[in-house]
């Protein structure tokens, strides 16, 4: 059949006609409608649906083709009137005419023969009703079907930041939240990571200790041996791709499972860290080396803050709309405008009041901002790109990745590459942070909260399932609850059992949630 | 009716494969022609699942030829069965299931515009194909975990077609499924011919096989066990021929001339 769908659907729907016909077909946009205005004529012939075998082709053992005796020349009759744009209801009664066949006949035959229909005409999918009231029950459902998405993260930021701020309200103050938003960069920098090698349904346990060994090289190199900054900084990143290469290689193409890998690599990056610190043990950093510079740097230009929020959200808006017009130039189904402004005025919200809290203290800080560029840039890599689509194809289905002619290992080998990458990023914000590089750089909660934040934040641990703005949703949650009990004087052993029962509630909905999933058929 | 007389696109001549002790495959002969099903019947263990490996590149065969569009080939690997134009679709249908349609049709194969996917190529492709299918899908993107297994099933065959075969090898597609579901893929099964493709249907489904087949052939214990045009045979007589019922004293005098021969 040549005739595209849209080419019908401008044929037949004229305009007021409400966007129907087969244009619309499961595009979401458009009226439920579709395909509704041919069962006028015959009550309950959706019920029947689908009648996609006409009358005698559905008996197996008959040698009769499904072109049903005689009807040679109605079909060819329907497929003139359809290339010519008319509607299936129209084909359907100028076909009987023009044939002298029973309308019934006719029905059957165009409906096999206008297979964009079906999308639009299967009463057994849900179709988007327009208007507010039409994402209310799409939300709805989804809670119902188990995508909860980000919703129960962010329920849980609101509960906590209330609770807080019910306690003591410096939690909401402007400095608290400043201070926040920095803290939680290198626990959220490894959660970046973690989120990669979660989607594949791995794990690793060696962030910490990564993250500690890049920032001991880092220190050693450029204090202790006096090199350039930038080159000890390109060295330690170096350093933390090489351990995730150790471990993919070690994971892919030996096979052994990751857990051990990874923990194996936890203990001997832990020693070879301690081994390249040597004897003294602490290596303090310039206040004013780059690394320092990189945690502490704050904007203070009132328009700093909001000159990002507003590239960020003029930028969103852009993609937004040139997505649109590209995707109803090539005629397949967008988004309504209504929705892209909906979203372009909740990130202005979003933005602007950060910023806005931003500037009621010093102004911008520098280590959030790169935060956000790594999560969009992550976002860009898993969601737009061959290798990121890859990545959850290998996280859904080994078997069908390996089927498709993608390289099981290599993927796997660059995503611990990057998790290692990312550890060492997050190893350098967190020696900027302590302006130095110590036997305890990388140990004590520290992989653990990673893989919290990355869990907590939404993303599955069954692999194939995540976004990478988990990790600054986690971390965030993480620090808030840290932040909160510190504020409240609350001792170490209390923030401990918190956390670990808000990481007990993460995976708890994200099991409950893949439950009701498959129970709904979804994933 | 495909034209028989014509020359086949895919045919083996005198295929026979040996797994250690075991002759799974013994001078096989087999054509199909585009625009032609091609159903493969036989009983457990007759060799169906050896020849299909064979065809599709997962085994080489021991001796005989594959012969595609009059030259001899030899296919050495999955690779080589694709680039010839023969795509398989397994009876595990290896769908990355947290994927939508669009990825899993694409998958593997992904268009992209300057190093970014294009998602709007794909997606306007792969509504193309599915309508030219008449395949009915909710929608096409949403993931493939929330499809029927007959739908399921039929995005794995469209998948099939992204590469633009001439052959397709469909390893028991209808097992598994319901009676509506089972008429969808029957369905496709001849879209693909009406779209002139060469069609190797493996089934135990004797009303499928009768349902959609050109040919018949029927393997057993390895070897052929004859050809049957499915329009002028029935039920019966292809159930005697892959339970061995036809092994009369006419076929074993056959088998016992072609013994002492060698």
């Amino acid at each position: 059949m040549s005739q595209g769908p849209n080419s019908g659907g401008t044929g037949g729907s004229g305009p007021g006609s409400g966007g129907g016909g087969r244009g619309g077909s499961g595009s979401g946009s458009g009226g439920g409608s579709g395909f509704g205005s041919s069962s006028d004529s015959g009550d309950g012939e959706n019920r029947e649906f689908p009648p996609r075998i006409p009358s005698g082709s559905g008996d197996y053992s008959g040698e009769e083709r499904p072109a049903p005796a005689g009807g040679g020349s109605v079909s060819d009759k329907v497929e003139e009137l359809l290339a010519a744009g008319a509607t299936p209801a129209e084909a359907t009664t100028q076909a009987a005419k023009a044939t002298g066949e029973s309308k019934d006949v006719v029905r059957e035959i165009v409906q096999t023969m206008v297979p964009a229909a079906g999308s639009a005409a299967d009463p057994r999918l849900l179709q988007r009703e327009g208007g507010v009231a039409g994402y209310w029950t799409e939300f709805m459902r989804r809670v119902k079907g188990g995508e909860l998405g980000s919703l129960p993260v962010i329920a849980a930021l609101i509960i906590i930041w209330i609770v807080f701020y019910a306690l003591n309200s410096t939690f909401l103050s402007a400095q608290n939240l400043s201070n926040l938003s920095q803290q939680i960069v290198g626990t959220g920098m490894i959660a970046l990571g973690v989120v990669f090698v979660l989607l594949l349904g791995e794990i690793d346990l060696s962030v910490g200790s990564v993250s500690g060994l890049a920032a001991a090289v880092f220190a050693v190199v450029s204090v202790n041996n006096g090199v350039n900054q930038w080159l000890a900084l390109i060295l330690a990143l170096v350093t933390g791709v090489g351990t995730g290469f150790i471990h993919g290689f070690f994971f892919a193409k030996i096979g052994v499972p990751a857990f051990v890998v990874t923990l194996a690599g936890n203990l001997a990056w832990n020693g070879l860290m301690l081994n390249v610190l040597g004897s003294t043990g602490t290596v303090n950093l310039p206040n004013n080396g780059i690394v320092s510079k990189l945690y502490t740097t704050i904007y203070g230009q009132l328009a700093a803050a909001y000159g990002v929020a507003a590239i960020a959200v003029v930028l969103y808006a852009l993609v937004a709309l040139y997505g649109r017009m590209r995707r109803t130039k090539a005629g397949v189904p967008a988004q309504p405008l209504g929705e892209i402004a909906a979203r372009v005025i909740l990130l202005a919200i979003v933005a602007f009041v950060v910023a806005y809290v931003f500037n009621q203290y010093k102004g911008l800080p520098l280590a959030p901002l790169i935060f956000l560029i790594f999560i969009v840039i992550g976002d860009f890599i898993l969601r737009r790109t061959v290798y990121g689509r890859r990545i959850f194809a290998v996280g859904g289905s080994i078997e069908a990745a390996r089927r498709a002619g993608i390289s099981v290992p290599f993927i796997r080998i660059t995503v611990f590459m990057i998790c290692g990458l990312m550890s060492a990023v997050g190893g350098m914000f967190l020696a900027g942070q302590i302006e130095s590089a110590s036997q305890t750089s990388g140990s004590g909660n520290l992989l653990m909260n990673a893989i919290a934040a990355a869990v907590i934040g939404g993303t599955s641990l069954f692999g194939g399932r995540g976004k990478t703005w988990s990790a600054l949703l986690g971390a965030l949650v993480i620090g808030s609850i840290q932040s909160g009990m510190n504020i409240q004087g609350l001792s170490n052993s209390i923030q401990f059992m918190v956390t670990g029962a808000v990481l007990l509630a993460a995976v708890v909905i994200d099991s409950v949630a893949r439950r009701t999933q498959k129970a709904s058929g979804r994933v | 009716m495909p034209d028989t007389t014509s020359q086949p696109v895919l045919e083996l001549r005198g295929v026979s494969k040996r797994f250690g002790a075991v002759q799974a495959l013994t001078d096989v002969d087999l054509a199909v022609h585009a625009g032609e099903v091609l159903a493969l019947v036989g009983d457990n263990g007759a060799g169906k699942s050896t020849l299909v490996k064979t065809i599709s590149g997962v085994n080489q065969p021991d001796d005989g030829q594959i012969v595609w569009e009059n030259h001899s080939v030899s296919v050495k690997g999955p690779s080589d069965a694709q680039k010839l134009g023969i795509a398989t679709v397994y009876q595990d249908l290896a769908l990355a299931d947290n994927l939508d349609v669009v990825g899993n049709l694409f998958l593997g194969n992904e268009i992209t515009r300057a190093g970014i996917l294009d998602e709007i190529a794909m997606e306007g492709r792969s509504r193309e194909l599915l309508q030219t299918l008449s395949i009915r899908i909710p929608s096409v993107r949403i993931p493939v975990a929330s499809l029927s297994g007959g739908q399921r099933q039929t995005v794995a065959i469209a998948r099939s077609l992204i590469g633009e075969p001439k052959v397709v090898l469909l390893d028991e597609p209808t097992a598994a499924l319901g009676v509506e579901q089972t008429a969808q893929v029957l369905d496709l099964v001849e879209r693909l011919r009406d779209r002139n493709l060469g069609v190797i249907l493996i089934s135990h489904n004797m009303e499928d096989v009768m349902a959609v087949a050109d040919t018949i052939a029927v393997l057993r214990l390895g070897r052929n066990n004859g050809f049957f045009d499915a329009h002028r045979t029935n039920q019966e007589e292809i159930i005697s021929a892959i339970t061995g019922a036809t092994d009369n004293a006419v076929t074993r005098r056959a088998a016992r001339h072609s013994e002492g021969q060698q």
